[in-house]
């Protein structure tokens, strides 16, 4: 196989004391769709801007597509689509004139029309951004970024403020991409979304990696059962692979009725927000500790 | 997804073709570029020339004739400083500029679009300003050197307006203050500068401070154009000064293409 599509190593961003990205490491392969999910703040959009070579980092190796962003060439941007966080309410182009005027600048663009068939916005063609809704303006950023059929795709928080309908739309679009062979690189703060989009998700919190996984490797995290119970006066939890096994013996041991009992399977999301709950309790204490010594 | 291949490679000259295209369509969409940037000085002329139009300055002068320089000259210095550098702190603000930067487009790719937008907004504002003139305020077109003249003042005082203007905009902090700061600026050399008062008229410390910026200078080189011979003796100078103004516009673009080139950037100050 090539070299892969994205290379990061050790990076860093600092702002002042805030450590936005704080020792990241990763390697996304061609072809692949990664999510990088995390809640607000922790690192996933300063880590995209410094792969599309918006920012400058503090430190660390970083390469998109055998290139170091922050020496982005007009070459290597016509490799590479990106769709901002934001969206431009603004601009007198009408969606097929804006698409139009995208397509010219590359080699082998798509075509506008379908692009506008495989966003939803055949309709729309003709209408300027300020008379599209969010969510139309959000479609249109996706056939923006894709119209130069590149090779590289960032989407930073692609679906934030869509309705549940208009976020299915979305997935079916992504999906419709992922087949020829474009590596998508996308941030969301929705775990479903992640779940239902990507070959593998990073979970990034306070700028560190916490997880790096495939979607079932993280819903394997979330195997283990949580038995619940009261015991002398105090509420116990065990956390095992085989809870049966567990309760048998609790049973077995305990003659009276057990107060409180309870034997919970953990969602996906209780593996997410333990995960990110851990980095934010870790950090917290590091703090604690940098104040201590200062 | 099928595929369709472009039967192009794109050029330099393509992209930046394709850029101007839209840059037009931006400010012709635009109400405020079209009330405020293009059409206001063809109000203020008709305004004016239709209250002091009968007054006479100079030996055969009016007022109008007087004031029809100084609104080419005033529209050059609106178009490529005003409107550029507002319109490129909205496009910062608003992450439009960041959109652009993440294309192929090379970035001299789409100043010269701009450039060239500013120079066709320009040609076609001044047309309509001499053909009012012409029309209504018995103004004459220049002949034989005159257009020779005319071409290097314009060009002159489009460059020094349009660096200014890239210039400004990223010394702006952000779009909201770009008006506020530009408007007051631009009305106070509008008044210094020989535009809304005639040059002589207005106190001499007043005449050396508008002697610094560029508008009083693209004025007289208009006035050259449009006026007649005999009024080179009523310039405060009693001279055209041209020698005078091609340095003083071209030191003017100089320094607007030295800090645009080590200030512009792509994104919002506050995104790095």
């Amino acid at each position: 196989m090539t070299e892969p599509a994205i290379t990061i190593a050790g990076l860093h961003k600092h702002y002042g004391d805030l450590h936005a990205v704080d020792g990241l490491d990763l390697e996304i392969p061609r072809g692949e769709v990664f999510a990088l999910l995390g809640p607000n703040g922790a690192g996933k959009s300063t880590t995209v801007e410094i792969l599309e070579g918006f920012r400058k980092r503090t430190a660390g190796d970083v390469s998109v597509l055998g290139v170091d962003p922050h020496h982005a060439t007009k070459q290597w941007r016509s490799r590479v689509g990106i769709m901002l966080q934001g969206t431009a309410e603004r601009g007198s182009l009408t969606a097929s004139e804006a698409l139009r005027y995208a397509a010219s600048l590359y080699t082998s663009p798509r075509g506008v029309d379908e692009m506008l068939e495989a966003v939803g916005l055949t309709e729309k063609a003709g209408s300027k951004p300020a008379t599209l809704s969010g969510g139309q303006r959000r479609r249109l950023d996706v056939a923006l970024a894709l119209i130069g059929r590149p090779e590289m795709v960032f989407l930073d928080e692609p679906t934030t403020g869509f309705d549940p309908e208009a976020r299915r739309q979305f997935w079916t679009l992504i999906e419709s991409v992922r087949g020829d062979g474009t590596t998508i690189l996308l941030t969301t703060h929705y775990l479903d979304e992640a779940d239902h989009l990507a070959d593998r998700i990073g979970i990034i919190a306070a700028g560190r990696m916490v997880a790096l996984d495939t979607p079932a490797g993280l819903r394997a995290r979330a195997a283990d059962a949580r038995v619940t119970w009261t015991e002398d006066g105090v509420t116990r939890t065990e956390e095992t692979a085989t809870p049966t096994a567990f309760l048998r013996e609790l049973l077995a041991r305990t003659p009276e009725e057990i107060a409180g009992l309870e034997v919970v399977h953990p969602s996906l999301e209780d593996v997410y927000l333990r995960l990110i709950g851990d980095a934010a309790n870790v950090s917290a204490g590091e703090d604690a500790t940098q104040e201590g010594s200062a | 997804m099928t595929t369709t291949r472009a039967s192009s490679v794109p050029t330099w000259m393509s992209m930046t073709r394709g850029r101007f295209v839209v840059e037009v369509k931006e400010f012709t969409r635009t109400r405020e570029q079209m009330v405020f940037i293009f059409f206001f000085p063809m109000m203020l002329l008709l305004l004016f020339g239709s209250v002091f139009g009968g007054q006479e300055i100079a030996d055969g002068v009016s007022f109008a004739q007087y004031f029809l320089p100084g609104m080419i000259a005033s529209g050059i210095l609106n178009t490529g400083f005003q409107s550029l550098a507002i319109s490129i702190a909205i496009d910062r603000d608003s992450d439009a500029l960041k959109r652009v930067h993440a294309t192929p487009l090379p970035a001299t790719a789409f100043f010269a679009a701009k450039v060239t937008q500013v120079l066709a907004v320009s040609v076609v504002q001044i047309a309509a300003l001499v053909a009012i003139g012409v029309a209504l305020y018995d103004a004459e077109l220049p002949t034989g050197s005159g257009w020779w003249t005319f071409t290097w003042v314009f060009l002159l005082g489009t460059a020094a307006s349009t660096t200014l203007g890239i210039a400004m905009s990223s010394l702006l902090r952000n779009a909201k203050a770009a008006s506020a700061i530009l408007t007051p600026l631009v009305l106070f050399l509008q008044f210094t500068s020989g535009v809304f008062l005639v040059y002589t008229q207005i106190p001499t410390f007043l005449q050396h401070v508008a002697a610094v910026f560029p508008l009083k200078w693209l004025a007289q080189g208009m006035r050259s154009v449009f006026l007649p011979e005999s009024f080179e003796a009523a310039e405060a100078s009693g001279s055209w000064q041209h020698p005078a103004t091609a340095i003083v516009l071209a030191l003017w673009m100089v320094l607007g293409l030295i800090v645009s080139v080590r200030t512009f950037r792509w994104t919002r100050h506050d995104d790095n």
